[in-house]
């Protein structure tokens, strides 16, 4: 049995908004092994991004709270941990790679000064010399593949191409031998080019390392290539969990099925008309199961109380009424 | 067929304090009425450039740009009402094109008056007319696009567009900033209504496999190029330019079908260089795996390959 390295209980994000709370996350539940790549899914605004900030501690403060839930990092609730505790644990175990690499790099600070940061606040390199430090970062540099690292280490931000940023931005993340790695639509502001080559990059590096990674998307296509398992989200909590290749063969929640028959094909095959309504307003959520009002197979239950997880085989679960029976 | 826009030889360059930016070098194609041409590229291929020089909102530096026969090459201030009237783009990001300010109805009602489309008395009735065509209910007139979804608020960019009763629209990436659940809803409702009003679309995008689903014929940019042009179903059954195929090869595809058309895989390498120092030769052979010595000398021309694919490469 494989060792669990990350695992979501039950999590609950609010925001503090004027007039009351924005219930985000409700009851949100994941599960990441030890050195696996494992996918997370779900339109805009449906709380992935929410639910890995919560994992990082970097929920914007004071508006965002966990009321409830506990998030487990190698046997320790993340949720509960000092502040000195929890900066220990993002230099060194958990790192996450932003969708803009634009934004994640500060300005006016070279490459240099930002990524020998890293290396130098790290308890490991604990009186190393300048020099070797250098010497880690070139390195660092090298292994995501860019080239001339002498002269991108001196250079800023603003020099550098989209596809070059985000090569940065992921050595910042794999610095000090981390653990688990979130990329947050690391591909999604780039080209398709580009952005087959840093998906590429992201599986080599943590095949090397032995990392698991978290790799939030909205692009099937992109979950489908570079994943093992995946969880498909909507609107605060996991619909469905299952296997890279039988959720794609064999899709069972509503949700994850009228998903994938929006995406365009490259054989051509006619696209359905979308998905009805939108993503619920987070002020008002609809009760039981966030998805009954643009669902077409809703039944009565669905809008009285939130589905449980029913496990269909070894690795696929889903959360929908429609299979109560089969698990 | 009737030929609605024709494009030759059209050239941008821009003057800047870094030197000349060559953002069009080359682009030739012509769309017909009832008929949707894909722009695919890059970004800084020059794509949106080529958009903006068809609506006259700039100058081109060479070339011409024919709308029934007649030279449109000129700007937007130069181009006579009757002109602009025919001739309608939708942006990519409906949230900064839309005036904030203005409710939906007052959004529709611009156009209609500056083209004194209809008389007073009837324009509301367009304008509820034009908001059923794109599957919004009548009470939108009042909204402001504030309180719209991303989706809606393309729709009512859409129905603007319409309003004046363009025959061409120009479509630039009109859902790159929108989730797929939303995207086939607008796609859908974009090509219901070219088949009743037979319209002709420049739709300029980065994703191939959206051009599958609705381009008539598919042009590819690098680098201020048209690299390749073909009807959809050559150009995806056999790509022929080495920028094509990495392409091809680089979309991420969800089912084992769609894994069979991708080209053998072929490795992206390198990046777009800039438009300020464009390679010699061939401008793809930096990044090209099959580059052969005469591509770093000389630029290859676009040949036909069979009746209507055009390449621009030496290996054909």
């Amino acid at each position: 049995m494989k060792e669990v390295l990350l695992d979501i209980k039950d999590l609950q994000v609010h925001f503090r908004v004027y007039g009351g709370f924005l219930k985000v996350l409700n009851g949100t539940n994941m599960r990441v092994y030890s050195g696996e790549k494992v996918g997370l899914v779900g339109e805009t605004g449906c709380g992935k991004t929410t639910t890995m900030k919560a994992v990082m501690r970097i929920l914007p403060k004071p508006h965002g709270i966990t009321p409830e839930g506990k998030i487990i990092f190698k046997n320790k609730n993340v949720l509960s941990l000092k502040t000195q505790e929890i900066e220990r644990l993002r230099r060194n175990e958990i790192s996450m790679i932003f969708q803009d690499p634009t934004a994640a790099l500060n300005p006016v600070f070279t490459i240099g000064e930002q990524l020998l940061d890293v290396f130098r606040y790290s308890k490991k390199n604990d009186g190393l010399k300048g020099k070797t430090l250098k010497q880690m970062a070139v390195d660092s540099l090298r292994a995501v593949a860019l080239p001339d690292p002498e002269r991108i280490l001196a250079s800023y931000p603003i020099q550098l191409s989209g596809g070059m940023r985000q090569r940065v931005c992921i050595a910042l993340a794999l610095a000090n031998q981390k653990q688990l790695l979130i990329a947050d639509e690391p591909g999604t502001s780039l080209d398709v080019t580009i952005q087959d080559q840093i998906l590429r990059l992201i599986h080599r590096l943590a095949e090397e390392r032995n990392m698991a990674v978290i790799l939030i998307s909205h692009s099937l296509g992109v979950i489908r290539e570079w994943t093992e398992r995946v969880y498909v989200m909507y609107a605060g909590s996991m619909v469905e969990e299952a296997t890279t290749p039988k959720l794609f063969s064999q899709p069972l929640h509503p949700y994850t099925q009228a998903l994938m028959e929006c995406v365009p094909r490259l054989t051509g095959m006619k696209t359905n008309e979308g998905i009805p309504g939108r993503i619920p307003d987070y002020f008002f959520p609809p009760t039981g199961c966030r998805f009954h009002p643009r669902c077409p197979k809703k039944m009565a239950i669905c809008q009285e109380e939130k589905p449980p997880f029913y496990q269909i085989d070894d690795n696929h679960q889903v959360a929908c009424y429609l299979y109560k029976g089969e698990s | 067929m009737e030929e609605l826009l024709k494009v030759e030889q059209l050239k941008k360059h821009f003057v800047t304090s870094r030197g000349i930016v060559q953002a069009v070098s080359e682009a030739t194609f012509s769309i017909t009425a009832g008929e949707t041409l894909g722009l695919v590229g890059e970004s800084g291929s020059g794509k949106s450039t080529v958009a903006y020089m068809v609506m006259g909102l700039y100058q081109p530096t060479d070339g011409n740009i024919r709308f029934k026969d007649k030279n449109i090459g000129k700007y937007h201030q130069k181009r006579p009402l009757e002109l602009k009237k025919e001739l309608q783009i939708v942006f990519q990001d409906p949230g900064s094109s839309l005036n904030p300010r203005r409710s939906v109805g007052k959004i529709l009602e611009l156009p209609l008056k500056i083209h004194r489309i209809d008389s007073q008395f009837n324009l509301r009735k367009r304008i509820l007319d034009l908001l059923d065509m794109v599957g919004l209910p009548k009470e939108y007139e009042t909204k402001y696009p504030s309180s719209l979804g991303g989706g809606e608020k393309q729709m009512v960019a859409i129905a603007r567009a319409l309003s004046t009763d363009p025959s061409l629209i120009v479509l630039d990436e009109p859902t790159s900033a929108l989730d797929v659940s939303i995207q086939a809803k607008i796609i859908n409702t974009l090509i219901r209504i070219q088949k009743e009003r037979n319209l002709g679309y420049l739709f300029i995008t980065h994703d191939l496999s959206l051009m599958r689903n609705i381009a008539h014929r598919v042009a590819i940019m690098y680098l201020g190029r048209i690299v390749e042009q073909a009807l959809t179903k050559d150009f995806f059954e056999t790509p022929l330019h080495p920028y094509t195929q990495m392409l091809l090869a680089s979309i991420p595809v969800v089912s084992e079908e769609e894994e069979k058309i991708k080209p053998e895989r072929i490795t992206s390498v390198g990046e777009i260089p800039s438009p300020v120092n464009i390679p010699p030769g061939c401008v793809f052979h930096p990044r090209c795996p099959k580059k052969m010595d005469i591509c770093s000398q000389e630029e290859p021309t676009m040949v036909e390959y069979k009746p209507g694919h055009f390449v621009r490469c030496y290996l054909y």
